[in-house]
């Protein structure tokens, strides 16, 4: 595995500009930088007008923010794309078959192949989803992947976010904007198309309905307005064109789910939730919910309507499981990950722990159930304050965190205050699980703006790129 | 559609066209002032605005007394008057942001960038002279916020909703207009013919864009009685209380359900009255009385409205 020397570049090998950059390469040699600079301002203002912005918990309420957008696009060849592709279908199915068996017969952990203690004593594992059948045993019908490359072919899941990933309306509105911004480049390269993601959720959803419903109504529900993904909501349900709902809009009678409208109550069969487990359902989680429906549960358990994704997804994609899955894909499916997991250490095994606190200063240190790039440590990126700080963070509760080595993130060439230099980037596919499985090419991209940072999450001033498959 | 959906649509609308006839007032006022008349004159115009408003007390809270800098300076900046028009903009961009799947993309950009630029205007107005644009500039993104939704959304329930806020808000701000400028004007206005008369009514008429219409229409001097029935009676002015309460019937019949046939039947008989009613009978029960009494039927449709469609009891 690389570890942290020179970071690959996306764009450069040590001979020159890689084939598939070369006419993107030459295009912004012969582009005149003031040319540049006013589309790079024009996005801004473009973003603020639709109003593509998202709201940073802890700052003032009502603060609304620009994820930074950059105009040099990431570039992934065909074959490439292939490969992660089919590595992306082979994990979700493998997480998908993992989350049925530990609610169903818990093969898996008979098998002793993932312990039982972590599964059944886990946060994020659901007791009352324990036997209930759901359409085409799919749980995770929404996987956002986190994909990083450190060398040539060479890609690493860094997590799976099974819950409520977000992002996707990024992929989009980017492509949208290079299209606006650059016309001219999307002739010269053949870049797969992503903007048909909305239809191929909108029938993924369909088809997992509760059974016997010929033609169903699909809600997308929010937690509302000042969540930090609303826009995002509102513009799945638009393109979609299905209603954006709250969970106030909702209720539950005789089993079954119903929205209020202005001619009266009408039935719901699926629902895309992007509300936690935890506030679904006052009456059977969090009784303080004020975004849930009371009686959803027991509406779902009874199949009377389809959640999406499944309640219970999180132990799937906790942190603790996470070094499990290479396993679980051999156990389900009988093959070899196509996809690398990242070494990982973890911190309630004592030698884990020990191994850990002998080099903090080299490693990443993650809690296990925390998002967001909120509560992580990056060893090499530490002082000597910070990691003596984490340190008794770490003591006082091993459990809470796992370590990973220092993966040095692959770079590529991004328009900064100093002109173009690299910058670390990830990858993040959404996939699909339905009838079968699907994903658009490619996904969204996020790059860390600050010069050496790793973090690229949009809550801790990473950016987003336009990110291209070419198609040959 | 979701109530809640309808419930926002239909008050982005009452916001919007809130915001619109407020600065149309406001300027009128402005204006006013700038012609020759003792400060009395002065403070009660402004007054007289707070009251119609109900926000004199509001007012009373912040300012012992009234000049025309503070009762601007509220009425067009003030965050923490709910009735401001930077809090009618601010309320508008909410309700459509929660709804921007349900309005097309054309019309949430207009919200948006009209939020956006009235928050940057507000930083840099200094002085009076800026103000008077910045009212022209309120009513005309009210007019393309229209024109958008005219020409882009569906005529769907959306449509309806969005319809039936704006006349019914119209209605409750044509008679408000009315009302006040009537009884401040009254006093001198049954002498009609001198110069001042002349700016103050044709002022009236101005702010509800209603001057060249008069003139078109009567083609004689300003008389108050004209005046009043052109803004109450007349049904091509689309700014009468008659046209207002007839597009409010039309958009209602539309969203019909099975609970709302009392609305409809009170909207019907209401627009009746208007089509049917006669200059010389609202003068008989007095124009004051004439006009609270519509305000209070308007009042009461605005309830129905929400009763029956936008906040939903389950049944």
């Amino acid at each position: 595995m690389a570890l942290s020397h020179t970071p690959y570049d996306e764009m450069h090998a040590s001979d020159g500009v890689r084939a598939h950059y070369r006419a993107f390469a030459d295009w912004l040699k012969k582009a005149p930088p003031e040319r540049l600079q006013r589309k790079r301002d024009e996005a801004d203002t473009l973003f603020h007008r639709v109003g593509i912005t998202f709201a940073v918990y802890g700052e003032a309420a009502g603060t609304e923010r620009l994820i930074p957008f950059d105009i040099v696009p990431r570039i992934i060849p065909a074959d490439e794309w292939q490969q992660l592709a089919a590595g992306l279908k082979q994990r979700v199915r493998a997480l998908n078959a993992f989350t049925k068996d530990i609610y169903h017969d818990q093969e898996i952990l008979r098998a002793g192949k993932v312990p039982k203690e972590e599964v059944l004593n886990n946060a994020q594992y659901r007791p009352e989803m324990q036997g209930i059948k759901v359409p085409n045993d799919i749980y995770a019908h929404i996987a956002g992947i986190d994909v990083v490359r450190a060398g040539k072919g060479e890609f690493y899941v860094l997590e799976d976010n099974l819950r409520v990933p977000s992002g996707v309306s990024y992929m989009i509105e980017d492509r949208k904007m290079m299209m606006r911004l650059f016309p001219e480049l999307f002739a010269r390269h053949s870049v797969a198309p992503v903007e048909h993601y909305p239809d191929l959720l909108l029938d993924n959803l369909r088809s997992v309905a509760p059974s016997g419903v010929n033609d169903p109504v699909v809600v997308v529900l929010t937690p509302g307005a000042y969540n930090s993904a609303y826009f995002e909501h509102a513009f799945l349900a638009q393109q979609m064109g299905v209603e954006l709902v709250e969970g106030a809009d909702l209720f539950v009678k005789d089993d079954s789910v119903y929205m209020r409208t202005t001619r009266g109550p009408q039935r719901v069969d699926v629902i895309y939730r992007r509300i936690d487990d935890d506030f679904l359902d006052p009456l059977a989680f969090r009784a303080d919910s004020m975004l849930g429906v009371p009686g959803l549960l027991a509406a779902y358990r009874a199949g009377r309507v389809t959640v999406a994704n499944a309640i219970g997804t999180g132990v799937a994609d906790d942190k603790s499981i996470y070094p499990y899955v290479p396993d679980m894909i051999r156990f389900y499916l009988g093959e070899e990950p196509l996809l690398n997991n990242v070494p990982t250490y973890i911190l309630r095994r004592k030698e884990d722990l020990a191994y850990t606190l002998a080099h903090l200063a080299e490693l990443v240190v993650k809690e296990v159930h925390g998002a967001g790039g909120y509560g992580m440590l990056i060893g090499p990126a530490a002082s000597k304050e910070e990691l003596s700080a984490f340190r008794e963070r770490i003591l006082a509760a091993p459990q809470k965190y796992i370590a990973q080595p220092t993966l040095s993130l692959s770079a590529c060439p991004t328009f900064v205050a100093s002109g173009l230099a690299p910058r670390h980037i990830d990858l993040r596919p959404f996939v699909l699980s339905g009838r079968d499985i699907k994903l658009v090419p490619g996904g969204l991209t996020r790059v860390a703006l600050r010069e050496g940072s790793l973090v690229v999450n949009s809550s801790q001033g990473g950016g987003t790129k336009d990110t291209w498959v070419l198609e040959r | 559609m979701l109530s809640s959906t309808a419930d926002k649509l239909f008050w982005m609308a009452r916001y919007t066209e809130r915001a619109e006839n407020l600065a149309r007032m406001l300027d009128v006022n402005y204006r006013m002032s700038l012609f020759p008349q003792g400060p009395q004159g002065l403070t009660q115009g402004w007054n007289a605005l707070l009251a119609i408003s109900d926000l004199l007390g509001e007012f009373r809270k912040r300012h012992a007394e009234t000049t025309p800098e503070d009762a601007l300076a509220f009425f067009a900046f003030d965050h923490s008057n709910p009735s401001s028009i930077v809090s009618c903009w601010r309320a508008v961009r909410e309700n459509a942001r929660a709804v921007r799947g349900a309005i097309t993309a054309e019309a949430w950009e207009t919200v948006n960038s009209t939020w956006l630029e009235l928050r940057n205007m507000e930083a840099n107005i200094t002085g009076g002279g800026e103000i008077g644009n910045f009212f022209e500039w309120v009513k005309y993104r009210s007019h393309l916020m229209r024109g958008v939704l005219r020409s882009t959304m569906l005529r769907d329930e959306a449509h309806h909703f969005i319809w039936l806020g704006t006349y019914l808000e119209r209605a409750d701000n044509t008679a408000r207009i009315l009302d006040v400028k009537y009884h401040t004007l009254l006093p001198r206005g049954e002498n009609v013919g001198g110069a001042a008369d002349y700016y103050q009514w044709s002022a009236l008429l101005n702010s509800v864009a209603a001057f060249e219409i008069y003139r078109k229409v009567y083609r004689d001097v300003i008389t108050p009685r004209r005046v009043a029935e052109l803004l109450i009676l007349r049904d091509d002015m689309p700014r009468s209380l008659n046209h207002c309460i007839r597009q409010t019937y039309f958009h209602l019949q539309a969203v019909r359900n099975h609970h709302s046939a009392e609305t409809e039947r009170r909207t019907g008989e209401f627009e009746a009255s208007l089509h049917f009613g006669r200059i010389e009978d609202i003068f008989e029960v007095g124009l004051h009385e004439y006009l609270m009494r519509f305000l209070e039927r308007v009042n009461d449709l605005g309830e129905r409205v929400a009763q029956d469609f936008l906040v939903w009891v389950p049944n």
